[in-house]
């Protein structure tokens, strides 16, 4: 959890101008955006305008065709498989599919990292990984079983449980609530910010989830033709001009998810 | 991490006031140093103890799991503990660990892992002795249904499936037969000159490759061949959950995958056994002309005479058995598949050793009985 003296006034995420083609296809021609320690920042944009294609370039999966992604002041190039590991225990994963080993149980799963960066006794192991577990939700009986044995829902928390194992900095999320029902998305966000004020994470989160989006996003950069079309809170995004971003926001469903936030204000101020 | 923070160390001393010092940060990084200063600990009899944690500097979860464990299990002895000085955002998270102990404690515990090793592997073979049973119980009535119901098997499928298992295995069966004809003929040359009978390289060649050696090594390619892709291809299937498609469209993975490929490698298997017969033996008379001096009519004449006919027959019979074997072995592996991806794999490579080893002991089987019977 240490913060190097001269980094915390940099960006905990900086991407430069980058751009990223496979083969003819170009996924994005110039992105830059920042992301600053503690807030809840969200990528969002219509299918295959490569959300997930900038995440992984972020956490070093992926080499950018051009430009760079910098991760806690570093570029991200340098990380590759598995180094420097000061780095890759400093942030946690969770991939659209949960990336969950199916040959381990939800209990190895999340144990995985604690036993591969430290030398803790069985017992403390033990009780972080069930107090992880607990955290994100899943029943304690849930720890002895394989990942093909639990729900969807249930993967994505032990995914997540797995990624902020080592109370990460900084927490990836590739569309979290994505195929969940309402009630457990929403569930969802309230499980990221709880653990946002408890662990002071920086949660990067991919998403077109716009209920999500209204409820825990502090900042949303909205992705199209391949750079940020717009760079914002929600309410300014809200009002923006830009035909895109006012399509994607005004649509039946983008409406229907701000009326929903909006109520949801006056709720909470009365 | 910063210069600083490695020069801090996370420490936990006992000082003259009986009072529990705790300092530095307690965070994952320095957990493993605390808790052998835990377990060095000689703790005050007092019946209350102070912990003093105002000079912890950092502390996240896997610290607050450590201090929360140790106070408990304090507690548990009978005394009075008081944690102090704790700064609020670590007081919250020591409130968090409180708030979900029983639920930690209720986790099923790490187990010794031999035991766990053992009993798990008890319990997996049991369980596949059963589903074995079940899956070769289930076959068999389909195999049934389907010979008295012709129209229920699925012939393109098995078309399919001889053009790829059998035909596409032509030429490496051909060559492998080939050249172990060439071998057997080699290693018997040696031994027969020596001793003037060259003329008994027909019967080395002719009993052994017709009899024994053909059908095995035809059976060990195709197990290698054919074999573990029926288990990768039905256990893709099922991970990709088109065999529950193929299940709720109101088609039978049995009739639709199984059979055919069933058929398939018996009807392909005897005729790559026939075919793999001609090229070794070639391969023998080959070598019998060049290095002992048995031309080709000599070599086929007295293969006529030296090598029954029952020989061949019996190699040839066992050829169906033999794959069946290889295709219900490598489509019930297939069936086994749960998980991801890495269990295709497995079950992939369990199929062929397993397919080979059956195959091997059917074989050692026929041949005790065929001795019995003087054969
Ligand atoms: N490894 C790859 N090779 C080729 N094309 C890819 C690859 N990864 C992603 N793409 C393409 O890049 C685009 C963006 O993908 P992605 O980042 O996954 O989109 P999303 O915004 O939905 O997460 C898609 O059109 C996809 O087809
Ligand atoms: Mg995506």
């Amino acid at each position: 959890m240490a913060i190097v003296e001269n980094e915390k006034n940099v960006p905990i995420i900086e991407v430069n101008h980058v751009a990223t083609r496979f083969g003819e296809a170009v996924v994005h021609r110039d992105v830059s955006l920042t992301i600053q320690r503690g807030e809840v920042f969200a990528i969002a944009g219509g299918n295959g305008c490569g959300k997930s294609t900038l995440m992984r370039e972020i956490v070093g999966l992926l080499e950018p065709t051009s430009g760079s992604a910098k991760l806690f002041g570093m570029d991200s190039r340098l990380l590759r498989d598995g180094h420097p590991q000061e780095i890759h225990r400093r942030f946690g994963v969770m991939f659209q599919q949960g990336g969950l080993f199916s040959s381990l149980t939800l209990a190895e799963n999340v144990a995985v990292p604690l036993k591969e960066h430290t030398k803790l006794s069985r017992e403390i192991v033990h009780d972080i990984v069930a107090l992880k577990i607990a955290s994100v939700g899943l029943p304690a009986d849930s720890a002895a079983k394989f990942p093909n044995e639990l729900s969807g829902g249930m993967r994505r928390r032990a995914a997540l449980a797995r990624a902020i194992v080592m109370d990460p900095e900084v927490l990836f999320l590739d569309e979290p609530t994505a195929g969940l029902d309402p009630i457990i998305a929403a569930g969802f966000d309230e499980l990221v910010l709880q653990l946002k004020a408890l662990l002071g994470l920086t949660v990067v989160m991919v998403t077109h989830d716009l209920d999500s989006l209204w409820r825990i996003s502090d900042r949303v950069a909205v992705l199209g033709n391949g750079t940020v079309l717009g760079i914002g809170t929600m309410q300014e995004l809200s009002r923006s001009a830009d035909p895109m971003i006012h399509e994607y926001f005004h649509g039946p469903r983008g409406r229907a998810a701000r009326e929903q936030a909006v109520k949801r204000e006056a709720h909470l101020g009365g | 991490m910063s210069a600083a923070a490695q020069l801090e160390q996370a420490g936990i001393t006992i000082g003259h006031d009986q009072i529990v010092h705790c300092v530095g940060p307690w965070t994952l990084d320095y957990l493993q140093n605390l808790e052998r200063e835990l377990m060095s600990l000689s703790w005050p009899r007092s019946r209350e103890l102070v912990c003093e944690a105002g000079h912890v500097t950092a502390m996240d979860t896997g610290g607050a799991v450590l201090l929360y464990r140790t106070v408990t299990q304090l507690r548990r002895q009978g005394r009075q503990v008081s944690v102090e000085g704790l700064r609020a955002e670590f007081a919250e998270l020591l409130r968090m660990v409180s708030a979900n102990w029983d639920r930690i404690e209720a986790a099923p515990p790490p187990k010794s892992d031999w035991l766990e090793q053992l009993s798990r592997f008890i319990a997996d073979r049991a369980r596949h002795v059963v589903t074995a049973l079940g899956f070769i119980g289930e076959s068999t009535v389909a195999v049934w249904r389907s010979l008295k119901r012709p129209s229920l098997i699925r012939w393109q499928a098995l078309f399919r499936s001889l053009e790829l298992d059998g035909f596409h295995a032509l030429p490496i069966t051909g060559l492998l037969a080939f050249l172990i004809g060439v071998v057997i003929s080699y290693q018997g040359a040696e031994q027969l000159r020596k001793f003037g009978t060259n003329i008994f390289v027909v019967d080395l060649v002719g009993i052994s490759l017709l009899r024994e050696i053909s059908p095995l090594i035809v059976a060990i390619l195709i197990a290698g061949r054919s074999g573990s892709a029926y288990a990768a291809e039905i256990g893709t299937m099922k991970v990709t959950e088109e065999l529950d498609a193929v299940q709720t469209i109101g088609l039978s993975p049995m009739q639709l995958l199984v059979l055919p490929r069933v058929f398939a490698l018996m009807i392909a298997l005897p005729l790559l056994t026939v075919y793999a017969d001609g090229l070794g033996v070639f391969g023998g008379m080959l070598i019998a002309s060049n290095l002992l001096n048995v031309s080709f009519t000599e070599f086929v004449s007295r293969f006529e005479e030296a090598v029954a006919v029952r020989h061949f027959l019996i190699g040839i019979v066992k050829a169906p058995f033999f794959a069946m074997i290889i295709a219900l072995v490598g489509c019930y592996q297939g069936f086994q598949i749960r998980g991801g991806v890495d269990d295709v794999g497995r079950h992939t490579t369990t199929s062929v050793v397993q397919s080979i080893f059956l195959v091997i002991v059917f074989d050692a089987l026929c041949s005790i009985l065929l001795n019995w019977w003087d054969l």
